[in-house]
Order: C-alpha cells, then structure tokens, then sequence
C-alpha cells in the first residue's frame, strides 16, 4: 500500500461534496455529500429508501429488471426456480388502462424476515437496508413465508461465475440488495441507473432521514403510497402514483 | 587395561564423526538441489501474479481464515469495504497465472486446502478469478 497523501484525499472529499451541493435540484439522483470512507461503518443517521413514480414507468419497459440480472449475475428467470429479486407488475383497470410497477424488497423498517429468522441471517443494516448474511442463513425459508411481498428468493442450483461483488450460492435465500455494494462506493442502484438511461427516470433513490434530500421533498410534496400500509412495516420503498 | 577404555572411546567418537560428516552431506546435498523429491510430499502450487502478500507468509498461513471471517462480518453487517484482507484482494494477488483461478487441483486455495484435508466452502458462493477489468469500479 502506497502512503496515503491525506491533504489531496481531503481536498477531493471536499469537492465531491461541493459538488453534490451545487448541482440544481432535481438534477442529483442521490447525495453525493453522504459519501462515505472504506473503513466507515455504514450510519444510521442515513435511511437509504426508494421513490417509484408509477406515472413514468413504463408497462412495456423492463430496463431495472434487467439491470438487476446484470449486476448481480442472476441468470433472469431462465427456470421457474430461478432468483428473482426485482420483477415488474402490470396492474389493469377494469376500464382497461394499464399502469406498471417494479416490486422487490421494500426494506422495511420493521421487517417482518428479521423477525422470524431463527439465526440471525436475515438483519438490518444500520442504513435501513435489510439483507441476508449467507454466512449465517440455513435455508429454512422462514423469511420467505413471513414476507409480504414475496420479495425473496431461494437457491436451488448450484451457482457457478459469481460477480466477485455479489457472491450468492445454492441453499441460501436473497433478495434485492439495493445494490448495497454500490451503495458503499457512492453508486446508486443498478436498477435506478438503467431507469434513468432509458429516459423514464420513474426511480429516485435518497436518504430519507436526510429532509434536503431529493427523495424527501418529493415525498413532502406529492402523496406516496406504501405497499400494504396496513401492516405499518414503514418500507423504504415508496410508490407515487398507485 | 588402561588402554582399552580410551580404544574405545576413540572409536565411538570416530563413528559419531563420520555419521556427523555423512548427515551434513546429505543435508548440503538437499539444499543443492531444491527441486529433488522429499520423503513427505508437498502440494504443488501454481504461481499467482501477486509478488508480496499483504501480511507475512508465516502469519498468513495461520491465520488467514481469521482475518477472513473478520473482514467478512465487517463487510456484510457495517458495509466496511477495506481490500486489504478482502477475499476479493486475495483471489486479484493469487489466481493462477494460467488458469486465472485459485480453485483447480493447483489453485492456491484449493492445492492447499486439499492437501491438509480442510474443507473450503468460500467458493461455493465467491468468485474463485478476478474482477474482470471492465468490472473495476468507477466512482
């Protein structure tokens, strides 16, 4: 490891956060100024959550999902059995009208796969994002059924050509990740990248702790819905439009 | 009478001398040759492109899976993403310069892990080859 030149690193952190300041608002897709150190721990002063504007995204588009598939080397649902950690749902009106959303893990902040697992494998992380530690899962699938939105997913097969980033293996459940491995080098998630490249830009991701974000003014601002209120999970996926 | 003591005495240290010069001479004769076979067989190990491990080798053979069940509940619960004893940073220094790998019968991992009998699960979920460069992250 080469010596570290601390006056550099510190001028670029500055910029980068200056930078995150200074774009006008609506043009960020996240808060540069969050960036965060390798060896900082995740905070918990940051929700990292999700803003799905039903009014933009499109039936016909499946960009996100594939995405996804990419960046995570899933194989995109070649057998029934497959992983699916983000699909697209067509809900149809009586009258005839189509309107389209992306379902995955809504990150809740009670969440109920936390709840039920028996080791420990299912946690949140101190940034709101829920994952399953595949060093401690045992397979039982409990989080499977205790999840309301049918969010996760089992390993069947043996995997093979893993992304070094995303290691994943038969026995073991997984959902969406919120591309926690982005997350931690100030990237926003695949799918929030491919949504906003086909032109739709129907993905907004922020902080919600953060009330400058632009995630948090636009859920002050418009209504959003949570799916299944009722359950009072408060998920880190909001929907506007639904 | 006086002399049958140290006759034998002298011969005993004759014997001890030669058995002495023949075992620095086998000895010399194993360090001559690095490459010549050893009573107790050893793993073969295809090289890897690193030059210099992150940690002594002694140290390193010890505690290894220490250092990656530290950094791997670092990672995966406080999203702490040091490389220096990522599994990630070892499989970039120590996949094999032919076969890209650090599994296989020669792969740095599994050629070591297969001789001393120990069960390696790591590959069974990470990727046992580099990130390929296209992969590598842009901030």
């Amino acid at each position: 490891m080469s010596e570290v030149d601390h006056g550099r690193r510190k001028f670029l952190w500055e910029s980068a956060a200056l930078a995150g300041i200074a774009l006008a608002p609506g043009i960020t897709l996240y808060d540069l100024a969050h960036g965060r150190r390798p060896e900082a721990a995740a905070s918990g002063k940051v929700r990292w959550g999700l803003l799905v504007d039903m009014n933009r995204c499109q039936p016909a588009c499946d960009a996100c999902v594939r995405a996804c598939d990419t960046e995570n080397g899933l194989s995109g649902g070649k057998t029934v059995t497959d992983s699916q950690w983000i699909r697209k749902i067509d809900l149809t009106d009586p009258r005839g009208s189509v309107r389209s959303l992306p379902m995955m893990c809504q990150h809740c902040a009670d969440p109920p796969c936390v709840d039920v697992c028996p080791t420990g494998a299912s946690f949140k992380r101190a940034d709101g994002i829920v994952l399953v530690d595949r060093h401690i899962c045992i397979g039982c699938r409990y989080c499977m059924m205790a999840c309301p939105y049918g969010a996760r997913s089992f390993v069947f097969e043996p995997v093979a050509n893993q992304k070094p980033e995303v290691p994943r293996g038969k026995g073991c459940v997984e959902s969406c990740t919120l591309c926690v491995h982005r997350i931690d080098r100030d990237r926003i998630p695949a799918c929030v990248e491919a949504c906003a490249a086909t032109g739709h830009a129907a993905l907004l991701f922020g902080d919600l702790n953060d009330p400058q974000s632009e995630i948090s003014k636009r859920i002050a601002a418009v209504a959003t819905t949570q799916v299944r209120a009722d359950l009072r999970l408060d998920t880190a996926v909001r929907y506007q439009g639904l | 009478m006086a002399g049958v003591p140290g006759g034998a005495c002298t011969r005993r240290t004759a014997l001890f001398a030669a058995a002495l010069v023949i075992a620095l001479a086998a000895a010399v004769g194993a360090q001559a040759a690095p490459g010549a076979p050893t009573r107790v067989p050893l793993p073969s190990i295809e090289a890897g492109a690193g030059e210099r491990c992150v940690e002594d080798t002694a140290f390193m053979r010890r505690n290894h899976m220490e250092l990656l069940r530290h950094q791997r509940d670092v990672t995966v619960h406080e999203g702490i993403r040091t490389t220096r004893h990522s599994l990630a940073n070892c499989v970039t220094c120590h996949a094999g310069r032919k076969t890209g790998r650090v599994t296989g019968e020669r792969g740095f991992c599994q050629g070591c892990h297969s001789y001393a009998g120990i069960a390696l699960d790591c590959f069974e979920c990470h990727a046992d080859k580099p990130a390929p460069p296209m992969a590598e992250v842009t901030r």
